[in-house]
């Protein structure tokens, strides 16, 4: 027979998920939300520039509950994006390939984006 | 390009189910992929229920009791049942491994069993490793040398020279690594894989072999060599504990020592 005809052996669809992959598809899924976030930020710099009219029309934009929840958003995509890539610059010295150390610093990793984003979302707030 | 589902003739239907004789005492379910050339159908998974105090405590043991009492149509590769030849390497429980080192208690209810991810499959649980194969014997993995061998004795190594190549010659090749990385499921025509690259490694690394710079050359490449994006499948994987993944990180960082 034809090998053609053979099917494909279930990938993705079983592959049990694992902190190391997880972390890794989210470093992705950060980056591509973060430059949408940069489109977003180019927008408000843009409006800055226009006139009080054009800012006040961002800034309720991004006032209203939905704005403040992407801006959540795309703070704590910044954080991780950070702290993952800090983590890819060990990598990429050849360091930190010991399973029980990469999970250890993916969840410092973690820790560390999730810390940062409540301080800085508490500062958004005080302000 | 990554497509992230199964092809219409790869979809998976629901098969039987293989009870146990009435007598049995421990009774575990196992979820098996099947699929069958002859039958012009789609795969499906069956279910059996196996005896656990009638079965070893390996899943190739429940395995071989399937074969031997339920069904014996049921098709897979094994030989040394100790972890050595690599056969009976499978997705166990979600995660790929050796059946014949894979302890039936360390999986949670019901033990699903499919073939190495994103492979074609020739029958049940035997999936096609022709390109495995073929991009194992890309990376020409035999000593190469301009310098002839001394007349007199063999080409001799310092006990520290040998000592790097700990962790790269113990590989197998069951392919346990290669199957679990989504870059290879992607890419698996362009991308060498956790399995040829750690190999690579184990002869740019070996002191004796003199054509390091020509295996490097070989492996720069935006595809063969850096589709890895650290995600470490692999290295969980590996049934003998090696970590393709150091293997390949140290392959770029000569990338980029010799560019200096």
């Amino acid at each position: 027979m034809s090998s053609s005809s053979r099917p494909l052996s279930p990938h993705i669809q079983i592959y049990k998920p694992q902190l190391t992959s997880v972390l890794s598809i989210a470093h992705r899924a950060t980056g591509i939300f973060l430059c949408l976030g940069a489109v977003v930020f180019a927008w408000w710099v843009t409006a800055l520039s226009i006139g009080p009219e054009a800012f006040e029309t961002v800034r309720g934009a991004l006032g209203s509950w939905l704005g403040t929840l992407f801006l959540i958003g795309w703070t704590f995509s910044f954080f991780f994006h950070l702290c993952n890539g800090i983590r890819h610059l060990f990598w990429d010295a050849g360091r930190g390939f010991e399973i029980r150390t990469a999970y250890a610093s993916g969840k410092a990793v973690l820790a560390a984006s999730i810390a940062m984003t409540l301080i800085a979302i508490a500062f958004a707030f005080a302000m | 390009m990554a497509r992230l589902t199964l092809p219409p003739n790869s979809r998976i239907d629901s098969g039987k189910t293989w009870r146990a004789s009435s007598g049995a005492g421990t009774v575990r379910r196992f979820v098996v992929y099947r699929w069958n050339p002859d039958d012009g159908r789609n795969p499906r998974t069956d279910t059996y229920e196996v005896d656990l105090d009638n079965c070893g405590p390996m899943v190739l043991d429940a395995l071989i009791a399937i074969k031997t009492e339920l069904d014996s149509t049921l098709t897979f590769r094994r030989s040394c049942r100790e972890g050595v030849c690599g056969s009976c390497a499978m997705n166990i429980g979600g995660v790929n491994s050796l059946a014949c080192t894979f302890p039936i208690r360390d999986v949670k209810g019901d033990v699903s069993i499919y073939p190495l991810p994103h492979l074609p499959v020739v029958k049940d649980l035997v999936p096609d490793m022709k390109q495995f194969y073929a991009q194992y014997a890309s990376i020409k993995p035999w000593m190469r040398a301009v310098t002839p061998p001394p007349p007199d004795r063999e080409r001799l190594q310092s006990p520290e020279d040998r000592d790097r190549l700990d962790g790269l010659y113990e590989c197998i090749l069951c392919a346990c690594c290669s199957t679990s990385c989504p870059s290879y499921w992607w890419n698996g025509d362009r991308y060498l894989g956790p399995a040829a690259l750690l190999q690579a490694y184990r002869w740019i690394a070996d002191s004796r072999d003199e054509y390091s710079g020509e295996r490097l050359d070989d492996l720069e490449d935006p595809f063969r060599l850096y589709r890895c994006h650290t995600i470490m499948n692999c290295t969980r994987a590996c049934p003998k504990g090696l970590n393709p993944a150091k293997a390949i990180a140290e392959i770029k960082k000569m990338m980029v020592v010799r560019q200096l």
